[in-house]
């Protein structure tokens, strides 16, 4: 199962973050999960939001160049251990995790975690079959 | 005042002409037999070599351009056979594609004394060490110098352009008293040299610098850091190289070689002649040029030309530093830049698309920075750091190997390079050099 990512480039310069926060907010779009990647010239943001095409649409109407990405959400038991097990599973069919960042649940027993892999179609297979529950994207 | 050649450098302007005349007679005749496409635009014209009389016919002549050199790639222009050809340089061009130029026997002997007039003309003689910055290999700059100076039996150093440290080290242990090299450079030596604190361990005397444009206060500059004299020279590869003109102890405006060259200024758009003092482009004629002559070579530089006698006894005409272009040709660190070579890059990189960018250009601490922003758009971007570095790393090895140097490239956000009357402002030249 896997749930739209919103990729944005951001330009290493001051104000830009925001401007681009909040032209999605202005829009009427609920920003679930966020993650930033920075360099020393620029940036990537990554978001998971309510409505990705809206999102994707205004960005796109303000000048901000964004691009959307299959990605999977994996729910992880909030206990010790609880993550190692889940990427032994990738470890297993040699699958490489690219990068990830937390998601706001809903459930309390349970973390969430946007997961991209080098191949994110066997990474969601290989969950898949392990009996990983993964978020469906309606319950965005 | 000492003068390399004084029958042809004195020569009284009358007898000058004449002579020009005789030359290019000769030489329209010449290249008329020996070169298709200026035989072509000849006839194009309804002129036979037969018409042009002596220089009062200079006018008539047809142009010539950058473009042919790269429409007659490579040997095309040519007017004497390969065997007689002693050696080529080559200088990029816009496209990518260098252009090449070769020089026979005559022309290599012509074109050392042209340079030696120059070295003359500064102060050096047959006790002068001559270090020699320029890069010696295909551009023209390196083997002018090298060349002027063995002609005046001084004693070349062809230490060829980089490596500062070794230049400074090399200028103390030889006992360099001329240097050739960019201006921008000179000035780096400079400030090296006074870091250093080594300013009082050099015997340089006098300056040749050239190849790219520079102030009056860089000038004063490199004058006082290195306690020498500095002389501006030009030139060009489709031309000859350095010593096209240059600069006389009285440093006001550069000779040209006119035994050799015929200078006119034209009005740019509509190719009529301007009158001395009045600013246009610049054209030259090569009158004496055996393997690689041009009539009416369209140089694109702005400049005026000055007949007033100089006072050092040169009758040749004087031409002021060129301060401005007819096209739109950069000139960073000594490297010719066109737009439409980052264009071509930025094309391949960009699948197709050409995607919108700028050129900035500034000048810190007398280095020229060169910079490259480009758009962001969806088909350079992609979800991984790595993919976005990757395309700024192939942009820029890719400018690097087109161009010559290599820029810094910022991918900036989509629409962010001002545009006025839709067009987007492809280059910022923050150098003040005028």
């Amino acid at each position: 199962m896997f749930i739209k990512q919103l990729s944005i480039f951001v330009e290493n310069k001051f104000g830009r973050l925001e401007a681009i926060i909040d032209t999605i907010g202005k829009n009427g779009v609920n920003i679930r999960a966020l993650s930033i990647a920075d360099t020393t010239d620029f940036g990537i943001l990554r978001v998971i939001v309510d409505d990705t095409e809206k999102a994707k649409k205004c960005l796109s109407d303000a000048g901000v160049v964004a691009k959307a990405t299959d990605v999977i959400a994996v729910y992880i038991d909030d206990e010790t251990g609880g993550l190692a097990k889940v990427l032994g599973y990738l470890t297993e069919e040699k699958i490489s995790v690219e990068y990830m960042y937390a998601f706001l649940s809903r459930d309390t027993s349970k973390a969430l975690m946007v997961v991209k892999a080098d191949d994110e179609e066997a990474a969601e297979k290989a969950l898949r079959l392990k009996g990983v529950e993964m978020l469906n994207p309606e319950n965005l | 005042m000492a003068m390399w050649q004084p029958e042809y450098e004195a020569l009284p302007r009358h007898e000058l002409e004449k002579l020009q005349s005789e030359r290019l007679v000769a030489q329209v005749k010449r290249m008329y037999e020996k070169v298709e496409l200026f035989r072509k635009r000849m006839d194009e014209k309804g002129l036979k070599p037969s018409d042009i009389h002596g220089i009062e016919d200079l006018h008539k002549l047809p142009f010539s351009y950058k473009q042919d050199l790269r429409d007659y790639y490579p040997y095309g222009l040519f007017a004497t056979p390969m065997s007689e050809i002693r050696r080529v340089h080559a200088s990029s061009g816009t496209t990518g594609k260098q252009i090449v130029v070769g020089y026979t026997d005559n022309d290599l002997e012509m074109w050392a004394d042209c340079f030696a007039r120059m070295l003359i003309a500064v102060g050096a003689d047959e006790n002068s060490f001559v270090h020699v910055g320029y890069g010696l290999g295909l551009f023209t700059g390196g083997f002018g110098a090298h060349d002027g100076a063995i002609r005046i039996g001084a004693t070349a150093i062809p230490i060829s352009a980089g490596n500062t440290q070794r230049q400074i080290q090399t200028m103390i242990d030889f006992g360099s008293t001329v240097l050739c090299c960019t201006p921008s450079y000179a000035m780096y030596l400079g400030e090296t040299i006074e870091e250093m604190g080594l300013k009082d361990k050099l015997s340089l005397k006098a300056g040749i610098f050239g190849a790219e444009p520079w102030t009056e206060e860089m000038r004063a500059q490199i004058e006082e850091k290195l306690n020498i004299k500095a002389y501006d020279i030009y030139g060009l590869s489709e031309i000859m190289g350095p010593g096209v003109s240059y600069e006389c102890e009285y440093q006001c405006g550069m000779h040209v070689c006119e035994d050799h060259f015929i200078p006119e200024i034209i009005d740019p758009d509509t190719g009529e002649v301007k009158g001395p003092g009045e600013d246009g482009e610049l054209v030259f004629t090569t009158i004496t040029k055996e393997g690689f002559p041009l009539i009416r070579y369209r140089t694109r530089d702005i400049c005026s030309l000055n007949y007033e006698p100089c006072k050092c006894g040169r009758t040749h005409v004087r031409m002021n530093k060129p301060h401005g272009r007819t096209d739109d040709m950069l000139i960073i660190r000594g490297v010719n830049v066109f737009p439409s070579q980052i264009e071509e890059v930025l094309l391949k990189v960009g699948g197709d698309v050409t995607p919108n960018y700028q050129i900035v250009v500034d000048r810190v601490n007398n280095n020229d920075t060169f910079e490259v922003k480009v758009e962001m758009s969806e088909e350079l971007f992609s979800d991984g750091v790595k993919g976005i570095e990757r395309v700024e790393k192939t942009i820029s090895e890719n400018l690097r190997s087109t161009l010559g140097i290599g820029p810094k490239v910022t991918l900036v956000n989509p629409k962010s390079i001002v545009r006025s009357e839709g067009k987007a402002k492809r280059i910022i030249d923050m150098r003040k050099l005028s």
